[in-house]
């Protein structure tokens, strides 16, 4: 009960104040959605149906820079003013305080995710999508870039500094999680990189709900996912008491 | 066994040992202080005992909590003013107030009335509605003591609480730690202000190179130093001319000159004036005023640690960002 209320109110803190802080205006909401209406526009209108080709990879897209931009202010902007210790000294488990951190993150992006969905429905027709798979996958990628983003955001000290190093991650995974090229078409080397990054399994997931055309089993990605997620979910924690009790 | 229970508590960051196995106890209800210089190891040994620094030898105990084991326990009846002002920005008092204490579990209308009894406690009834990034320094460092007793703990960790405001700010903070104590709340301080240590610790303990060189009540610090009698004398001459020769035809007492005019003597036992004042006088020189000193704490602390005390504030506050 006592965890719930620190739950709670960290969550409605977080977004209160960051939300709506500039680096994540600019990386969390305007790139992602000038990402996306730059691709909608910029479709030949021929092809109606593939806008809704475009939608799982800027889905995907906008879920990854959504989470990684929001988590990043939430951590950096209080490690930097310090009072992030407030949330180690409290009487909290680390694994309330790691929930309460990337909820809002997680919130965040799935409400980006369904930006490029919204504008599509104006110019397409947006039937027979599975929303259960839809939504799992989009919830599961959410909280594996986040996680992501967390353990990026645990190795900076600046806001910049995290964003920069997001970057790093962020662009190149654009490219090799299969968002806009199918991995199919990855020189053969890289394949296997592919194969290492938690946003294949949800992009190809969310191909399976929204187009049908789904590479791998569903319940494989399923499963994979979730395994990323506890995985990210105990590494952050171990690198939380490595680094920041010294 | 104190309230609060250290032993052989040792913090070492690679080769550097920045606490060297101190021992302590803080009793229930007392105000301990520890006083020591820049690195002396003081922000060190609060982290060890709220949590944000792993010891690397020693134990802790607080309140019976095995606190190495048990962190999260012993955090529950902790309250931490850290040495930085760290609070929330882009919130105003009120809701810093709120949030802080949600942390420790309370609940709404209880955190509500909470903050709103500070902030007139403290005298920022007015500023509540500000964002805190708008706070003067001693606003903010008002508004982190607040924060850091919002859940009315037990043993409140401050440390520097009155380092870089003025004069009367520390005096309001100085009453407020101890208007905490009269409510029974239990206090570990750091300070390097001397006078801060005397006005409100019950025992104080002296802490260098992360050693604890001296502590005990101010009765007990100043004990020894209390049977040496000083007189400090004011001359019409340069004192340092006549030192020497004073000293040979003295030999029981000590002298020592000062630039200028003044002079100190000082022997264990009580001085007698008169036949220093006719030797002065036969040498042609008046002395224009006698008077006893009190040796003070800042004495104490200077003997026993070796450290000028006017160095120790201007190295910090030049020093601090
Ligand atoms: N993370 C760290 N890594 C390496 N050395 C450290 C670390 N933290 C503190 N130290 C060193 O430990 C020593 C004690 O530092 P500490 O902050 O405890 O001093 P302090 O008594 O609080 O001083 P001040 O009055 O300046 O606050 C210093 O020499 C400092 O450089
Ligand atoms: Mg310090």
């Amino acid at each position: 009960m006592n965890s719930w209320i620190a739950f709670w109110n960290i969550l409605k803190k977080d977004i209160r104040n960051y939300y709506l802080k500039p680096p994540n205006i600019s990386w969390g909401i305007i790139f992602p959605l000038s990402w996306t209406l730059m691709q909608l526009i910029g479709t030949p209108q021929a092809g109606l149906d593939s806008i809704r080709g475009l939608l799982p990879g800027l889905m995907g897209m906008s879920i990854l820079f959504g989470t990684t931009s929001m988590l990043a202010v939430t951590i950096t902007f209080e490690r930097r003013g310090r009072s992030f210790e407030r949330l180690l000294i409290a009487p909290i488990s680390m694994t309330t305080m790691v929930l309460a951190k990337i909820s809002g993150a997680i919130i965040f992006g799935v409400s980006i995710a369904f930006s490029p969905l919204l504008f599509a429905a104006f110019l397409t027709e947006l039937s027979g999508i599975n929303w259960g798979v839809a939504i799992i996958s989009i919830l599961l990628m959410a909280v594996t870039s986040t996680l992501l983003g967390f353990a990026i955001a645990v190795s900076s000290k600046e806001v910049f500094e995290a964003q920069t190093y997001s970057n790093f991650f962020r662009f190149p995974m654009l490219f090799l999680s299969g968002l806009f090229l199918p991995i199919e078409k990855l020189p053969v080397f890289l394949r296997p990189v592919s194969y290492c990054l938690p946003l294949t399994y949800g992009v190809d997931m969310l191909n399976g709900a929204i187009m049908h055309t789904g590479y791998m089993n569903v319940w494989l990605s399923l499963t994979v996912l979730i395994g990323f997620g506890v995985l990210l979910f105990y590494f952050c924690q171990w690198n939380i008491k490595r680094k920041w009790i010294l | 066994m104190g309230i609060v229970s250290v032993r052989n508590l040792k913090k070492e960051y690679g080769d550097f040992t920045a606490v060297d196995g101190i021992s302590f106890d803080i009793e229930q209800g007392e105000i301990f202080g520890f006083l020591g210089p820049n690195g002396a190891g003081k922000t060190t040994t609060i982290n060890m005992l709220i949590g944000l620094c792993r010891p690397t030898a020693g134990t802790i105990f607080i309140d019976g909590i095995d606190s190495i084991k048990d962190i999260k326990k012993a955090q529950s009846i902790m309250g931490v003013v850290a040495d930085e002002s760290n609070l929330y920005d882009e919130m105003d008092g009120y809701d810093n107030l709120c949030f802080c204490a949600s942390l420790y579990g309370m609940r709404k209308a209880e955190r509500e009335k909470r903050a709103k009894e500070l902030l007139e406690w403290f005298g920022l009834k007015n500023a509540g509605r500000r964002p805190f990034r708008a706070y003067s320094k001693g606003m903010r460092r008002k508004l982190t003591i607040a924060a850091g007793i919002i859940h009315k703990p037990k043993i409140l960790f401050l440390d520097e609480p009155t380092t870089g405001i003025d004069v009367e700010s520390a005096r309001q903070i100085r009453s407020l730690i101890l208007d905490l104590k009269r409510q029974g709340t239990t206090v570990f301080l750091t300070t390097h202000y001397i006078e801060d240590a005397q006005r409100i610790c019950d025992r104080i303990a002296f802490i260098v190179n992360g050693k604890i060189v001296k502590s005990g009540t101010v009765e007990e610090l100043m004990e020894n130093a209390e049977k040496e009698h000083i007189i400090k004398l004011t001359l019409n001459d340069n004192a340092n001319g006549i030192k020497a020769e004073l000293q040979r035809h003295f030999p029981t007492i000590r002298i020592e000159a000062e630039e200028g005019n003044t002079c100190f003597i000082s022997s264990p036992e009580r001085i007698a004036l008169s036949p220093l004042l006719q030797y002065l006088d036969k040498k042609g020189i008046s002395v224009f005023e006698a008077k006893e000193m009190r040796p003070t704490l800042e004495d104490v602390f200077v003997k026993v640690t070796g450290i000028e005390v006017n160095k120790l504030h201007k190295e910090k506050e030049g020093g601090k960002k």
